[in-house]
């Protein structure tokens, strides 16, 4: 009779922590974590020692304290009374917004860019390709110095529209003015806004938004709901009886019709900018370190991304052009049903970095006076409280959730395109 | 049969193809006027590019060379052209172009009273010997490293660069980069004796634990106890007195440098299987990718005093140097775990099935052929961090940039601006330009060998 | 192979290394150096020249404390310092002494811990303007364009000066002055404000300086000085006794010419006790008795420092203003030497 028994059961040893390969990743991983804490501690400890013999202490309550100092650029209201968290707030807006007007403009000049360096015009590839080169070896902080002082030099100053016979006169049938302090465009107005909802009350995140826009919105997306049914029936309609209506004056008629009829019943008008006193006033100002900022940091941007744009177009075999036109795609459809979707494959990775790169390079906005959250939280408001550990480490923390957000995004669309892909 | 063939028996002579095909002209026809709207294209681009070059060129050699302050320049240009506008006043560079090479390191470092325009009368060596030195031995050093038609001898200048580089930079005594290079013996010949006699494990962390513990506690006063003995040294120069161009390629040089190691481990770990590493090394990585740079310098100036422990107190250029490091070992551990993708799987178990433990496979199959395939995207990680060298202009570093402020706070030159940015632009534009060409050539080598 | 790099660099940065721990004084003797904290550049006040030795009127400050403690006025370390890390480098010992035209407020002295020595210039925010604006009075600048140095306390000055008249304005805030000025020049803004010593020194190397007028309003108190970290007042009081023997030398009418011959002793106790041929003022001060002496000698009294840097006869050209001796109507007054 064979008896079945349990093999002896192993007697653990210490040793056996290291030498033992079911252990040993443990271990090794304990000794990790503990290394990893042990200096996160011994950080930890000496900064608070550090503090001790300075005599200062860790907090954010100067946060509520009134900032004392003007913002040029705020999107929200704000004033040199509210607080240093509405400071911060308004800078993380002015952050935002250069980072994605970058991203979008970065993201079309590249594109262009790219496919005009393959161009068989052979001056206009050697252009880009200079463009190219000079932007991506030079460091972006002198581009950005340079689109600042370029701006500043060759622009006119509004004191050269006075006068009888002014220097300089507004462009765009005297709707715009390009000065050196910026470029003033008409406005929107509203004579009889639906005015606007305060969020937040008088907290330092308030916020308002405004009914004209919201009603415009609903509207329009109305518009576009009704049109893609009217599309729908076209389509069935055509799927039965091989005769597609004629749509587009429906189209026209629904995308323009009602938001005209809402902008009519708002009193919708344009604001014109015009010379009173020192500056400009009315209009909207799209102030210089804004222009010289998001310029440069396009460009620069643009740059690389032509780069990958090229090298995306290059990488897909010329047989997928040959197969496409064998099946008789015309080369419009070509491009964008067979080497696009293929191309971005190789596109979007590298995209995300340079988006992320020119979000971080915003930070750069202090060399030209752009209040971004950097020159409010990470400038005057550590120059003035003297709280740097918690300002830098806030700042910090501001620009990873950015960062992490947009490769969250960024992420999931490329996963959505390689769905497409497959 | 009649004997008429309609064959022709002989070839006529070719003609010349049309004079608008071949030739200047064909070329011209083709490239530049080959449709409508490449004519189009063409013209506006030969206005755009006439109206660039003028406006450049007559400011860049319509100028002044020689003058000493800028009120000088201006009333040269008066003199000669009757404006001051449109010319440029080159008289800023020819006065601190040394300073914007070099910022403040003493010409002569022996004799601290000597300047350049004023050599010290004993003799000695060339003005700005010793960062010029260093400089040229760190193209001997990577040369290796870079190209492969070159000697495999120069490989020892590479080992002995790292102590190379700072004795020369900061000077002072030869014994201290000594025994910091004794304390890599001492892990070495650990390992080597420990091995036999008590197992691999054991003589692991002793070839750890022994050069920490000499670092820590033994080598400093051993150094000096040989200076005093045997005093070979030469005079110290203090890190404040970097500045310039010279810094910037110090500070890209020593962050790749450093951060090439530290990257193999972070990009290693990111592999790893083991979670909590993983999680630590992707941790870190995905930090520092997140924050600008600018915030890192702020650490550096503001902050990193406050992390060390009370006391401690080194002076920014160094303080800048870590922050710039860790930045660039994070950027450095994604080029290399791209490096490590890009390797077929069939390496991975051809390594195991030879039998190789982790790190044998690591340093003999992965490795060599991971870094080889990663050294193009090394080389651009290192342009990135040279350009971005520029920033440490704002916490306060004479860097080229930050010297251009300096040099606009001396009255003589207060107002000038495009001179001295024009210049910088031109110097890492050629600095950047030509290692971004050596990459791309880099790339068609790898290409070719592996395709 | 390239691990090493950071060994190698650590064993520098540990001869860099010091303790800040002990008392100042002891440090400065046994380094033999003194680190004092400048501007990036501010012309007139602190800037390099091109053999990078620092020049300017603060500079001159770090010089005769370098010479009074260490008896050579080469003896510095000069340590550029932005608007934010001026205080973090005083704070953490970088910096022995911060000489970097900075306003004495109640929260930099007690708040963040600094002790201010004294004042070496009264300073005040004042506004340039173009002539061609025809603007006479700050009051008339409702709606401008002004153009500010921040880090300063420039900014918050502003923002109260327009709250209290009630009037709007945009500020566009610049880091340097270079940049500053080069925006105004531009005419990308109506009026440029910094402290009035700053607007004259950037007016007086303008192309056409005469087409700018300063204008009357001073909107604020910049009393700028020298400051040394809290706690320690042995190194305080020797920061701060440097700067009033410069001030007293010009009073007692000590200087870089007569100080020899003055210095072997004259009819003026007060004169003597300074320059150390009475008394024991030096021993007190944990120096020896000619302190003084080799602190005026450096580059004279407050006067000629005054003189040679940002004084009429330089480009600056600054008159002596608020910064006379309490003798000659300004606000000058060194404590007696007694």
């Amino acid at each position: 009779m064979t008896t079945l028994t349990d093999p002896p059961k192993e007697q653990f040893r210490l040793s056996m922590l290291l030498y033992d390969t079911r252990y040993r990743s443990a271990t090794i991983q304990v000794i990790a974590m503990i290394a990893f804490m042990l200096l996160a501690a011994w950080i930890i400890n000496n900064t608070i020692q550090n503090l001790e013999t300075l005599g200062r202490t860790v907090g954010f309550d100067f946060f509520a304290e009134p900032a004392s100092y003007d913002i040029n650029q705020r999107l929200l209201e704000y004033d040199s009374r509210d607080t240093h968290l509405r400071a911060a707030f308004i800078g993380l807006l002015n952050t935002l917004v250069v980072a994605v007007l970058g991203c979008i403009t970065a993201t079309i000049i590249g594109v262009m860019v790219g496919v005009l360096r393959l161009s068989n015009n052979w001056l206009i590839a050697r252009i880009m390709t200079v463009y190219v080169e000079m932007f991506r070896n030079v460091p972006v902080l002198l581009w950005i110095v340079f689109a600042m002082a370029i701006l500043i030099e060759s622009l006119p100053a509004p004191r050269a529209f006075r006068g009888e016979n002014p220097e300089a006169t507004m462009d765009l049938f005297g709707t715009v003015a390009v000065t050196n302090r910026g470029v003033y465009i008409p406005e929107f107005l509203f004579s009889r806004g639906l005015g606007d909802i305060h969020l937040f009350g008088t907290s330092s995140l308030r916020f308002d938004v405004s009914l004209d826009l919201i009603a415009f919105l609903i509207v329009l997306g109305g518009s576009i709901f009704a049109m893609r049914k009217v599309s729908a029936w076209a389509n069935k309609t055509q799927e039965q009886t091989g005769d597609r209506p004629t749509i587009w004056h429906i189209q026209l008629g629904l995308l323009f019709v009602p938001s005209a009829i809402l902008l009519g019943a708002l009193g919708f008008h344009l604001g014109y900018p015009e010379l009173k006193g020192f500056n400009f006033t009315g209009g909207t100002h799209l102030r210089n370190s804004l222009i010289a900022l998001w310029l440069a940091l396009s460009l620069y941007t643009a740059a690389f991304i032509a780069e990958i744009v090229r090298a995306g177009i290059l990488a897909i075999s010329k047989g997928q052009t040959e197969a496409a036109s064998a099946l008789g795609l015309r080369p419009g459809r070509t491009m964008r049903l067979v080497i696009l979707p293929q191309a971005l494959r190789v596109i979007i990775p590298p995209m995300i970095s340079n988006y992320l790169n020119l979000t971080k390079n915003s930070s750069l906005a202090i060399a030209v006076g752009y209040m971004d959250i950097t020159g409010t939280l990470g400038g005057i408001t550590m120059n003035q409280t003297g709280r740097e550990l918690e300002c830098v480490l806030l700042l910090m923390l501001v620009y990873l959730t950015i960062s992490l957000s947009i490769s969250a995004v960024m992420n999931w669309y490329n996963n959505r395109v390689k769905l497409v892909e497959r | 049969m009649s004997d008429v063939s309609f064959v022709r028996t002989e070839m006529l002579p070719e003609q010349a193809p049309p004079a608008s095909e071949v030739g200047v002209l064909g070329w011209i026809r083709h490239n530049l006027f080959s449709s409508w709207l490449n004519a189009i294209l063409t013209v506006v681009s030969l206005i755009f590019i006439y109206y660039v070059l003028s406006n450049i060129l007559s400011w860049t050699f319509e100028s002044v060379w020689n003058a000493n302050s800028l009120s000088e320049c201006r009333e040269i240009m008066m003199a000669t052209w009757g404006d001051t506008h449109g010319h440029a006043c080159w008289g800023v560079i020819k006065d601190r172009w040394l300073q914007l090479l070099y910022g403040f390191y003493p010409p002569y470092p022996a004799h601290p009273d000597a300047t350049w325009s004023n050599p010290p009368e004993t003799g000695g060596w060339p003005a700005y010997f010793r960062p010029n030195l260093t400089f040229i031995l760190l193209l001997v050093a990577i040369a290796p490293v870079l190209f492969t038609n070159v000697p495999r001898k120069l490989l020892f200048v590479t080992a002995a660069y790292p102590f190379l580089l700072p004795w020369l930079m900061w000077g002072g005594s030869i014994w201290g980069p000594l025994m910091v290079a004794a304390g890599l013996g001492i892990g070495y010949l650990a390992y080597k004796f420990v091995l036999p006699v008590a197992g691999s494990l054991t003589a692991i962390i002793l070839a750890v634990a022994l050069p920490v513990l000499w670092w820590l506690f033994a080598s400093g006063s051993v150094a000096d106890a040989i200076n005093s003995v045997i005093p070979i040294g030469i005079a110290p120069v203090e890190s404040r007195d970097f500045g310039g161009f010279m810094l910037a390629i110090l500070l890209g040089v020593v962050a790749i440098g450093v951060s090439l190691p530290i990257g193999i481990l972070l990009a290693l770990g990111r592999q790893s299987d083991l979670m909590i590493v993983k999680y630590l090394c992707v941790g870190f990585i995905e930090f520092i990718r997140g924050v600008p740079l600018i915030t890192l310098l702020f650490v550096a100036s503001l902050l990193l005093n406050l992390f060390l422990p009370p006391g401690t107190n080194f002076d920014i250029i160094l303080r800048v140097m870590i922050m710039m490091t860790l930045f660039s070992a994070a950027y450095m551990a994604e080029v290399i775990r791209g490096g490590l993708a890009a390797l077929p799987r069939g390496q991975y178990e051809g390594a195991d099935s030879l039998g190789l433990n982790y790190w044998q496979a690591q340093r003999l199959i992965i490795m060599p052929q991971a870094l080889k395939i990663s050294i193009p995207g090394i080389v651009s990680t290192f342009i990135g961090i040279f350009k971005d060298t520029t920033l440490v202009s704002i916490i306060g570093l004479f860097d080229v940039i930050g010297l251009t402020n300096g040099i606009r706070a001396d009255t003589a030159w207060n107002g000038v601006y495009w001179e001295l940015f024009a210049f910088i632009g031109v110097l890492f534009f050629v600095v950047c330009f030509s290692m971004s060409r050596y990459s791309m050539y880099l790339e068609r080598k790898l290409q070719t060998g592996h395709r | 192979m390239k691990k090493s790099v950071i060994l190698g660099v650590a064993t520098v940065a540990g001869l860099a290394a010091g303790a800040a721990a002990a008392g100042t004084v002891d440090d400065v003797k046994a380094r033999g150096k003194l680190n004092c904290g400048v501007a990036t550049g501010v012309p007139g006040f602190a800037s390099p020249d091109a053999n990078g030795e620092w020049q300017g009127f603060d500079v001159a400050v770090c010089r005769a404390v370098a010479a009074a403690v260490l008896d050579d006025p080469t003896a510095v370390e000069f340590i550029p310092t932005t608007g934010k890390t001026r205080f973090t480098a005083l704070a953490s010992g970088e910096i022995d002494m911060l000489a970097r035209n900075t306003t004495w407020t109640f929260s930099r002295d007690v708040d963040l811990k600094f002790e201010f020595v004294g004042i070496n210039y009264y300073d005040g925010q004042g506004f340039m303007v173009p002539k061609a604006l025809g603007v006479s009075s700050a009051k008339e600048l409702d709606g401008a364009t002004v153009c500010i140095q921040t880090g300063t306390t420039t900014e918050l000055n502003l923002a109260d000066f327009f709250r209290i008249n009630n009037m709007s304005y945009e500020p566009v805030p610049i880091e340097t002055n270079a940049e500053a000025q080069q925006q105004y020049l531009a005419g990308a803004c109506d009026v440029y404000t910094t402290d009035a010593s700053g607007l004259a020194a950037t007016r007086a190397t303008f192309e056409n300086a005469a087409d700018h007028v300063i204008l009357p309003e001073i909107i604020s108190k910049e009393p700028l000085g020298p400051l040394v970290r809290h706690g320690d007042h042995e190194w305080g009081d020797v920061v701060r006794w440097t700067l009033n023997a410069l001030i007293a030398a010009e009073e007692m009418g000590v200087t870089s010419a007569n100080i020899d011959e003055m210095a072997a002793g004259t009819d003026n106790p007060e004169v003597n006790r300074l320059l150390g041929s009475e008394g024991t003022l030096g021993e007190m001060l944990g120096l020896d008795a000619t302190w003084a002496q080799r602190a005026i000698k450096v580059g004279g009294n407050y006067g000629e420092v005054f003189a040679k840097n940002i004084g009429e006869e330089t480009p600056i050209g600054l008159a002596r203003g608020l910064n006379a001796q309490w003798t000659d109507g300004g606000l000058l007054y060194a404590p007696p030497f007694r």
